[in-house]
C-alpha cells in the first residue's frame, strides 16, 4: 500500500489507502468530506458524482488510484460561498427538497456548462438522465440549468438562451 | 384546540440542546394526530421550543423530521408570521427525543402543518406579547402603545426600537400570557408566501448533515450481512477470511445477521464480501411472485371482512342492464429514497447515543432503550436531515442494528446500508390484488359496485379490516347507491409498512381506472361521468373542474395524444390530476401532468408546487417501472439498475394550480402520488383502447 498523490479542491493531497478503494469512500471515511454521496456504489445514481480534471465522473466506481496525479473537484471545492452560478441558480430556485442527491445533481450541472456553455433541454436531458432523485426536482433544476447559464454567461460578459 | 405554552428554565434549555442558554425560552405542546389533539388535556406534555436569544436570532427547535417536504421553512413561517420575525433570523434545531416530548413524536401522515398550524402560531403570538410587555416595561408605557414588527419592539409614540435580543432576558420575567389573539389571516404577511427555503444553502454545497454524514471520534464503519430470504437466520458462519480483509477489525453476530466493522465503509464491504455463512432459510424459501398471486386470487374467490355495505349492492347488480367486471393488481414496492439506511450509535455502560435520519423518533429511542436495556433518560436521539423518507424511515430496524453492534463491539458505530441492503431488506409497499363489478342503469350511469381486495394487513386489524388496505376505496366519495367493499388480510410473510400515500398509492389507481372503464362502458365522457358521481363533494368537484379546463379537456390536441383523470382525496386535501400522454411504436410519453389541489389555507405555496411535483414524480415511477418480485424468498431487484425510477428525461412539463381557500390547512407531501397512475392508465386508454389492469405499465400492455 503506497500513498497516493492527487490534487483535491486546489490542494495537494496524499492518501495511505488501498489502491482499489473507491474515491468516494476515500473522500468521505478518510478524509472526512462528506458532500459527496453513497447512492447506489454502482455508478447508476449519480449521487456521488465529482470532478476528475474537470470531468464528471461517478466516485462510488472509481479506484483511487484511478485519480492518482490528477485534479479532483468535489463540492466543496466548487465554491468557498455558494457563488458558483450552479449553486446560485439552485438556490434562485430553491431546487434541493431532501437534498441528498444534490451534490451530484449540482457537479454533474457544473460539468455540462464547463462544456457547453448554452445547454438545450435535450442537451440538460443527455447529461442528466445519471443523476436520480426520488423527490422529483427534475422540473426545477431544468430552470436552474437554465438559469445559471445566464449566471455564467453574465459573468463572462456574454448572452445565454433565453436572454433574447 | 388546546395549546399548552410555559417557560422554560435552565434545565429545559440544557434538554432542548440551546447553544446558547439565556434569553427566552417558550415550550409548547403540538399535538402528533387529531385525536391526540383532541386528548391535550391540563397537563400536555411539551415538545417543541422556541428560543429568543440576546444575539437576537430566533430558533425554533422543531420535533418534525426535514426529509425534502419543507417543515424547517414552512413550521418557521407559522411561528414568525406571529412573533414577527426577521425572515434572516429565523433558525431551526431539530429537537431530541423525551418522554417530556410527546407520546409518539414522529413525522408522517403528512401531518405536519395540520397540526402545527395553530400551536405554532399561538406560540409565536405569546412569545411577541411577552416581548412586548417587557418593551413597555421599559419604557414604562402601556404595552397596547407598543407593537412588534421585523425583531424589534417599538414605541408607536415615541418611535424607540428595541431588539428582540436586548428585551429576550428580561421577557422570560413576564408572565405567559393566558390568551392571546390569532391575526385575522387577511392581515398574514407570511404565511402564504415563498419565502426563500431556509435549508437550501446547506444543501447546495455539501454541509447539509444527513445520518450517513455524521461523523464520531473512534468509531467504526459496519456493514451487516443479513440473509437474503425474508426471517431467515445465521446457521453458521465463517469470520477467518473476512478478518485477513485490510482494514477490518471486528465481526459480531447480531439478531440480524453478522456485522463486519472496519476502519472504512468500503474495507467493511469488502469483509462482508469474504465472510462465509450458512442461512437457515426458513419458512419463506420457498415464496415466489406468481405464488402470491395465486393465494391472492384464491383468497378472491371467498368474501372477506365487510368494510363498507351501503344499498343492497347483490340486487342492484343483479337488476342492473349492464354489468362490468374487473380485476387489479398492484406490486410491492421499494421506497428507494436517496440516502441509503444508516445509523450511528454509541453504546457505554451508562448511556446511549444515536444519530439517525428517522421519521420516528420515539420508536428509535424505545428500540435503543429496549436492546440496551438503559433509562430513558440515558438514551439520546439525535435527529439529523433525512435523504428521503417516504414512510421507509418510520422502521427502526436499522437503528436496532447499529445500536446492536455498538454495544457488542463496545466502540461507535456508524452501521451504512449499501443499495442492495436497502432494496433487499425494505419494509414495503404491500401488493394488492382487488376483483371489481359494478352495474349501469340502462342510460349507462353505475347504480353499484363492488370491490374485494385481497392485501397484506399491517397498522392492526378492525373488525377484520385493515385500514391501509381498504383506503381509497371503502372511503370514496363517488356517489353511488349501492357500494360494497370487502377485504382479505393475504399475507404471505414479506414485510411491509407505510409508503408514501399508503392505501392510496394502489387503491386511486384501482378504483380511478375502473371508474374510467365504466364511464367507457355506459357511452359517457369520463368528466361528465365524474362531475356527476361528485355532485355533492364540492371541493373535490371544485379541483376537478379546474384541472379539466387548465388542461383544455375535451379541446383537440396533437395527433396521437390523448388526456386521462385522475382525482384523489386522501390527508384532508384534494387533488385532481390531467395526464397527457402519447404511445408511438409502443413507447409511452408522458408529455404533461396538470395538477389542481385544494389543500386549505396555504402557508408556502412554493411548498406545495414542490411536493405536488414530487408525489407525481413518485407516482410516475411506480406507475411506469416499480416492481419488487420474489423467488425463492428473496427479492429480485437489487439496485437501481433492475429497479429503475424516473428520470429527468422522462419528466413531464408539470403545472400546479392551487385553489384559494380559507379552510383548514390540509396535508401535502402524499396528496399527488396516488392519482398520477390512473391519469396516465386512463390517458393510454383514450388513447390506444387499452385498459391497463396491472402495474408498473408494461411496454407489452400498450402494443
Amino acid at each position: 500500500m503506497a500513498a497516493i498523490q492527487f490534487t483535491l479542491n486546489g490542494k495537494p493531497q496524499s492518501v495511505d489507502v488501498p489502491s482499489r478503494m473507491p474515491l468516494l469512500w476515500v473522500l468521505r471515511d478518510t478524509l472526512g468530506m462528506t458532500g459527496t454521496k453513497f447512492g447506489c456504489g454502482m455508478a447508476l445514481c449519480g449521487a456521488c458524482t465529482v470532478h476528475v480534471n474537470g470531468q464528471p465522473i461517478r466516485s462510488c466506481s472509481m479506484p483511487i488510484s484511478g485519480v492518482a496525479g490528477k485534479k479532483v473537484t468535489s463540492i466543496e471545492g466548487l465554491s468557498a460561498d455558494n457563488s458558483h452560478p450552479v449553486q446560485r441558480a439552485w438556490i434562485e430556485e430553491d431546487v434541493p427538497q431532501c437534498g441528498y442527491c444534490q451534490s451530484g445533481q449540482i457537479m454533474t450541472a457544473a460539468g455540462l456548462l464547463a462544456k457547453t456553455a448554452n445547454p438545450t433541454d435535450a442537451d440538460i436531458d443527455e447529461a442528466m438522465h445519471g443523476n436520480v432523485c426520488r423527490c422529483g426536482t427534475y422540473q426545477s433544476i431544468r430552470k436552474a440549468v437554465h438559469l445559471a447559464a445566464r449566471y455564467q454567461a453574465a459573468a463572462n460578459g456574454k448572452v445565454a438562451r433565453g436572454d433574447a | 384546540m388546546n395549546t399548552t405554552i410555559q417557560k422554560i428554565g435552565r434545565r429545559g434549555f440544557l434538554k432542548a440542546g440551546a447553544a446558547t442558554a439565556g434569553g427566552l425560552m417558550l415550550g409548547f405542546y403540538l399535538p402528533e394526530s387529531k385525536l391526540q389533539a383532541q386528548n391535550a388535556a391540563g397537563d400536555a406534555k411539551l415538545n417543541a421550543f422556541v428560543h429568543v436569544a440576546p444575539n437576537d436570532s430566533i430558533t425554533l427547535f422543531l420535533h418534525k423530521s426535514e426529509m425534502g417536504q419543507g417543515v424547517v421553512t414552512s413550521l418557521s413561517q407559522l411561528l414568525a408570521e406571529e412573533l414577527e420575525c426577521d425572515w434572516n433570523k429565523v433558525r431551526t434545531q431539530f429537537a431530541g427525543v423525551d418522554r417530556a416530548y410527546g407520546p409518539l413524536q414522529g413525522t408522517f401522515g403528512s401531518m405536519s402543518i395540520r397540526t402545527t398550524w395553530e400551536p405554532l402560531r399561538k406560540a409565536g403570538a405569546s412569545a411577541r406579547e411577552m416581548l412586548l410587555q417587557a418593551a413597555a416595561q421599559k419604557w414604562n408605557v402601556d404595552a397596547s402603545q407598543c407593537r412588534a414588527e421585523n425583531n424589534q419592539i417599538i414605541n408607536s409614540a415615541s418611535n424607540a426600537r428595541l431588539s428582540y435580543g436586548s428585551l429576550a432576558e428580561d421577557a422570560a420575567k413576564v408572565p405567559v400570557p393566558a390568551k392571546v389573539t390569532l391575526k385575522d389571516p387577511k392581515q398574514f404577511h407570511l404565511i402564504g408566501t415563498s419565502p426563500k427555503r431556509l435549508d437550501t444553502p446547506a444543501k447546495v454545497c455539501g454541509k447539509a448533515e444527513f445520518g450517513l454524514d455524521v461523523r464520531r471520534p473512534g468509531e467504526l464503519y459496519a456493514v451487516v450481512a443479513r440473509c437474503p430470504v425474508f426471517e431467515g437466520k445465521v446457521a453458521s458462519f465463517d469470520d477467518t477470511k473476512a478478518k485477513a480483509v485490510p482494514g477490518v477489525q471486528q465481526v459480531v453476530r447480531i439478531s440480524s445477521g453478522v456485522a463486519v466493522l472496519a476502519d472504512n465503509t468500503w474495507s467493511a464491504m469488502e469483509g462482508r464480501r469474504a465472510l462465509e455463512i450458512q442461512w437457515d432459510e426458513g419458512r419463506n424459501a420457498n415464496l415466489s411472485t406468481a405464488g402470491i398471486r395465486k393465494m391472492f386470487a384464491d383468497l378472491a374467490e371467498k368474501p372477506g371482512a365487510v368494510a363498507r355495505n351501503d344499498g343492497n349492492a347483490e340486487a342492484a347488480l343483479s337488476g342492473a342492464a349492464k354489468k362490468i367486471e374487473a380485476v387489479y393488481e398492484a406490486p410491492y414496492l421499494a421506497h428507494a429514497p436517496m440516502e441509503p439506511m444508516n445509523c450511528t450509535a454509541d453504546v457505554r455502560p451508562d448511556s446511549c447515543e444515536v444519530w439517525a435520519s428517522t421519521q420516528i423518533q420515539t420508536a428509535a429511542h424505545g428500540t435503543a432503550m429496549k436492546i440496551t436495556g438503559l433509562p430513558p433518560e440515558k438514551v439520546q436521539i439525535h435527529t439529523t436531515f433525512l435523504g428521503g423518507g417516504f414512510g421507509r424511515r418510520g422502521g427502526a430496524d436499522f437503528v436496532a442494528e447499529a445500536v446492536e453492534i455498538s454495544k457488542a463491539a463496545g466502540v461507535p458505530v456508524k452501521l451504512t446500508w449499501s443499495r442492495e441492503d436497502d432494496m433487499q431488506h425494505d419494509l414495503y409497499r404491500p401488493a394488492s390484488y382487488t376483483r371489481f363489478s359494478a352495474g349501469l342503469d340502462g342510460e349507462g350511469w353505475p347504480v353499484a359496485l363492488t370491490s374485494r381486495i385481497v392485501s397484506p394487513a399491517f397498522g392492526g386489524l378492525k373488525d377484520g379490516v385493515s385500514r391501509n388496505a381498504v383506503e381509497g376505496i371503502d372511503d370514496t366519495p363517488y356517489a353511488i347507491a349501492a357500494l360494497h367493499v370487502d377485504y382479505h388480510n393475504g399475507d404471505p410473510g414479506i414485510p411491509v409498512t407505510f409508503w408514501r400515500s399508503v392505501g392510496y398509492s394502489q387503491n386511486t389507481f384501482f378504483l380511478e381506472s375502473f371508474v374510467d372503464e365504466l364511464a367507457a362502458a355506459g357511452g359517457k365522457d369520463p368528466l361528465e361521468l365524474r362531475r356527476r358521481l361528485l355532485a355533492k363533494s364540492p371541493r373535490l368537484l371544485g379541483v376537478l373542474e379546474l384541472a379539466a379546463e387548465k388542461a383544455g379537456w375535451g379541446k383537440p390536441l396533437a395527433a396521437g395524444r390523448a388526456r386521462g383523470i385522475g382525482v384523489n382525496d386522501n390527508i384532508g386535501s384534494f387533488t385532481a390530476q390531467v395526464a397527457e400522454v402519447s404511445v408511438t411504436g409502443g413507447k409511452l410519453r408522458v408529455h404533461r401532468v396538470v395538477c389542481a389541489v385544494d389543500c386549505g389555507h396555504v402557508v408556502n405555496p412554493h411548498i406545495i408546487e414542490q411536493q405536488l411535483q414530487s408525489g407525481i414524480v413518485y407516482g410516475m415511477s411506480a406507475a411506469l417501472k416499480g416492481a419488487i418480485t420474489i423467488d425463492r424468498g428473496r427479492v429480485q431487484q437489487q439496485n437501481f439498475d433492475h429497479y429503475d425510477v424516473l428520470r429527468i428525461d422522462e419528466m413531464p412539463v408539470v403545472e400546479v394550480y392551487i385553489v384559494p381557500s380559507q379552510e383548514a390547512p390540509g396535508g401535502i407531501g402524499e396528496a399527488t402520488t396516488p392519482g398520477t397512475a390512473p391519469a396516465i392508465a386512463n390517458a393510454i386508454f383514450a388513447a390506444t383502447g387499452k385498459r391497463i389492469r396491472q402495474l408498473p405499465i408494461r411496454t407489452g400492455d400498450l402494443a
